[in-house]
């Protein structure tokens, strides 16, 4: 079933959404890092601590992130493919967005972004729990997450990945509904939340990165 | 599809050959002219029928005014189709309906191309892209146009033709439409003869051979036959002539449409016999066509039906020759009514013209198939 | 106007194929695309080089035969148009257009600007009907009642004249505009109902087996549709596979 072209749709949009979902439970755990150093810390010792989401959460969206990406490149390299011997004159602006055409473009500049991302993060973590085993410390997140935020030119990064990441969302998180079937006198106001949900994130995410190196200064 | 657009439409011309000429030259709009200047041709000629008189009356009475100077377009071949009452007897109703003021003139228009739109909006889009003008502000501009053709291959009830074996269906034979092809009918012809009729009689027909083996594919009239196109197409391409298929196709539709279409007289007709025979031996002493012969070659499709197209073209001027009645869509400007309608002669030509092929179509051989009627009486329509 | 026509030449289906240039003046901007084409091959033809071929038949919009890719658009700037519905009056004295078939690895070039879309029959063989038991115990369908709604939406997705302008636009090859439309427009009506698991699997199957890409959702199908076909219809079909999968 998932050679049907559908169902490899169907697969692109669930994991997708899947990612949004992430997306948004990693957005609001962040944001209480400007809100409160004690809530954050607490918050992230939990998920950095907790079995289900160490051992079961995480290893299923890592492999939400490799299918994703993996099956967006099967894809990209198909539908190339399915013209073979291209356009001299192709007007694409003419009838569809530039995020639209380019998704494989935004996509591929978020996966190079959680390439930074994990050097920045993941790998640490995973080395401080599960490599060199060393003592559990509640409070040390905040410091780590605004010691990471000092380079500007980090900031600068993680902020463009940042608007690449609002493109890939402004029309993936909307085409995702379309592709499980859902089109109808909602659309329009589904259209709105995910605009909504593409600036307002990635955005936020910005003003993380762009607060926390000030306020470290 | 265009045809149900009289469903509501207005046909009219200028009352006044000086507004018609003004209208010609771009110099007055049509939404300009008021009622009493308007001549609503056929509610006048026709006032039982009306606009919705069938298209060879309308087609007739469309030339008849062009002819005699009121068409309003550049050529002078146009008359109009009007939709504003239709919107605002739509818009009025629609109000009354919705219990809104059905004096409020804008309120009432809107209403009423609301309602043209939701019947006739993928029409009016049609017409805006070719003539670019807005036909839901200003009236279209129509003029008969040849659509198909009447009559067809002659074939009995199975629709089997004089060829034992051969079947025509659709609208190359003459079954459902017979002389007085009109409406929308050569889909419905196509349908009812290939689903309803033709699985029926051809298996009817095949049933004698149910006891006939293989048959042999080498017989010297296939061979002769097959010679006869291989010929003709070796001939297209190595003519290597002068003027395009197109060239002749378009020579071929002047001459009809001029002296064998809507109105038609006796030495308009002998004129055309002869000229689209002199056509046609031009057509293959000089027609060139390009290309080769085993390849996607469309000039070459072309060839072959333009050359059939000019001998049928004679043929049906002989035809029309012959019928010197008028008979529904035929009209011979020599037989007509007072009021300048179509007149019969029943007594002379109660018959169809079946034409045996003999060579030349000046030589076709006419076959009279009767009509004798028993339970009917034969009358003339009167749309008054 | 005078116009400078760039046109896509190819000789039959092996052919390599390339743009030529071709000069045309005199073009009325009240003539439509086809019969500027049909100018410029009288032209050529007195010039003793080949004409263009391209497909047409109708000459109004409704059968889906004429199929030209001009200046990077399926029919031409213009919205709602088929190319012969494309009239001159929408370019300007001087301008320079191009023209190329629809292409799509689905579509094989035949010549020049003729592709072969017989992929898209095929699609329609695979499930594009419903079927009728025409031995005498026929059910006139028009006594079945139906929801208006849907039969105003089966109507305009019954509206497609498969012309192939979707897949020629999308960045994809995707063809699912087309199959969506055939689909839905039997999926929405209760005779078409009864057969509408297998239909949409096969048709899905039939259009992955011809070689058309995936679609990403970026609409320019619907925008370019000369029908204006709605992106409602993918949706419809993507529910309507969804259900039949689960099916079987």
């Amino acid at each position: 079933m998932i050679s049907s072209s559908i169902a490899r749709k169907l697969a692109m949009a669930l994991s997708g959404v899947f990612l949004v979902l992430f997306l948004g439970q990693h957005f609001t755990i962040n944001m209480t890092s400007v809100i409160s150093e004690k809530t954050f810390n607490s918050i992230s010792h939990f998920m950095g601590t907790n079995p289900l989401v160490q051992f079961v959460l995480q290893p299923i969206l890592i492999f939400g992130v490799l299918f994703h990406f993996i099956m967006g490149f099967i894809l990209e390299i198909k539908n190339r493919k399915s013209r073979p011997i291209k356009y001299t004159t192709f007007n694409g602006a003419a009838n569809a967005s530039w995020v639209s055409r380019n998704m494989i473009l935004s996509g591929i500049v978020i996966l190079s972004f959680l390439g930074l991302h994990f050097y920045d993060f993941w790998f640490p973590e995973i080395n401080y729990k599960y490599i060199e085993f060393l003592p559990e410390n509640p409070d040390r997140y905040y410091e780590e997450l605004v010691h990471k935020f000092h380079d500007p030119i980090k900031v600068i990064l993680y902020s463009v990945s940042f608007l690449f990441l609002a493109l890939h969302l402004y029309h993936g998180f909307a085409s995702s509904f379309q592709t499980v079937g859902v089109n109808n006198k909602f659309s329009k106001s589904i259209k709105l939340f995910t605009v909504a949900f593409s600036i307002v994130v990635p955005l936020g995410f910005v003003f993380i990165a762009v607060f926390h190196h000030l306020n470290g200064q | 599809m265009s045809e149900s657009l009289r469903n509501d439409g207005r046909i009219w011309v200028p009352k006044k050959l000086e507004d018609a000429k003004a209208i010609r030259e771009g110099n007055l709009k049509p939404t300009d002219l008021a009622e009493e200047d308007r001549d609503y041709y056929l509610e006048r000629r026709y006032p039982a029928f009306g606009n919705l008189v069938p298209r060879d009356v309308a087609s007739r009475a469309a030339k008849e005014r062009c002819d005699a100077g009121f068409g309003v377009n550049r050529t002078g071949e146009a008359v109009y189709l009007d939709f504003a009452a239709a919107v605002i007897r739509y818009g009025k109703e629609q109000a009354h309906i919705k219990g809104l003021n059905e004096e409020d003139e804008v309120l009432v228009k809107n209403l009423g191309q609301e309602v043209v739109r939701s019947k006739y909006g993928n029409l009016f889009q049609m017409y805006e892209k070719i003539v670019d003008q807005n036909p839901y502000e200003t009236p279209m501009m129509i003029y008969p146009a040849v659509h198909y053709t009447m009559g067809g291959v002659w074939v009995d009830y199975n629709l089997m033709t004089s060829i034992p074996g051969c079947f025509a269906i659709g609208e190359a034979n003459f079954s459902d439409h017979g002389a007085n092809r009109l409406g929308a009918s050569a889909l419905m012809q196509g349908l009812a003869d290939g689903y309803f009729v033709l699985p029926y009689t051809m298996g009817d027909y095949l049933s004698d051979d149910i006891r006939t083996g293989t048959i042999p594919i080498d017989s010297s009239e296939f061979e002769a036959a097959e010679k006869d196109v291989k010929d003709q197409l070796d001939a297209f391409i190595n003519n290597k002539g002068i003027h395009s298929v197109d060239y002749y196709h378009r020579k071929l539709g002047k001459i009809m449409w001029d002296k064998c279409g809507m109105s038609r007289n006796e030495k308009g007709l002998k004129d055309a016999m002869l000229e689209i025979k002199a056509l046609r031996e031009d057509f293959y002493k000089n027609v060139n066509v390009p290309g080769s012969q085993n390849e996607f070659n469309e000039q070459l499709a072309k060839a072959g039906r333009v050359a059939d197209f000019l001998e049928l073209g004679e043929l049906f001027a002989k035809d029309a020759l012959e019928r010197t009645e008028s008979c529904g869509g035929h009209f011979r400007e020599e037989s007509q009514t007072p009021e300048g309608e179509a007149l019969r002669d029943d007594e002379n030509f109660t018959f169809v013209s079946a034409w045996e092929y003999n060579g030349e179509p000046a030589d076709a051989v006419l076959r009279k198939e009767e009509l004798k009627y028993e339970e009917i009486e034969v009358k003339t329509r009167s749309y008054k | 106007m005078n116009l400078t026509l760039k046109i896509w030449r190819q000789a039959n289906a092996a052919a390599k194929g390339n743009m030529e240039t071709y000069p045309i003046s005199d073009v009325s901007p009240d003539m439509s695309f086809l019969e500027m084409m049909d100018v410029l091959n009288e032209e050529l033809m007195v010039k003793g080089i080949d004409p263009v071929a391209f497909d047409h038949d109708c000459r109004e919009g409704i059968c889906g035969m004429c199929s030209m890719f001009i200046n990077g658009e399926a029919h031409g700037p213009d919205r709602l148009v088929t190319t012969c519905q494309l009239h001159m009056r929408k370019f300007n004295d001087g301008d320079t257009i191009t023209i190329e078939p629809f292409r799509a690895n689905a579509f094989p070039v035949i010549k020049d600007l003729t592709v072969d879309r017989s992929a898209f029959d095929r699609i329609q063989q695979a499930g594009g009907f419903v079927s009728v038991n025409t031995s005498g115990n026929t059910q006139d369908a028009n006594s079945i009642p139906i929801d208006k709604h849907d039969a105003d939406k089966a109507f305009d997705a019954a509206t497609c004249i498969g012309c192939g302008a979707c897949v020629a636009s999308c960045k994809n090859a995707s063809a699912m505009l087309f199959v969506s439309a055939k689909v839905s427009q039997y999926a929405l009506l209760p005779q078409g109902k009864i057969e509408a698991t297998d239909r949409v699997l096969n048709m899905v199957k039939q259009m992955d087996d011809e070689g058309f890409g995936n679609c990403t959702n970026t609409g320019a199908c619907e925008v370019e549709c000369p029908k204006g076909i709605s992106l409602e219809n993918i949706a419809r079909m993507n529910r309507e596979y969804y259900s039949a999968s689960i099916e079987g």
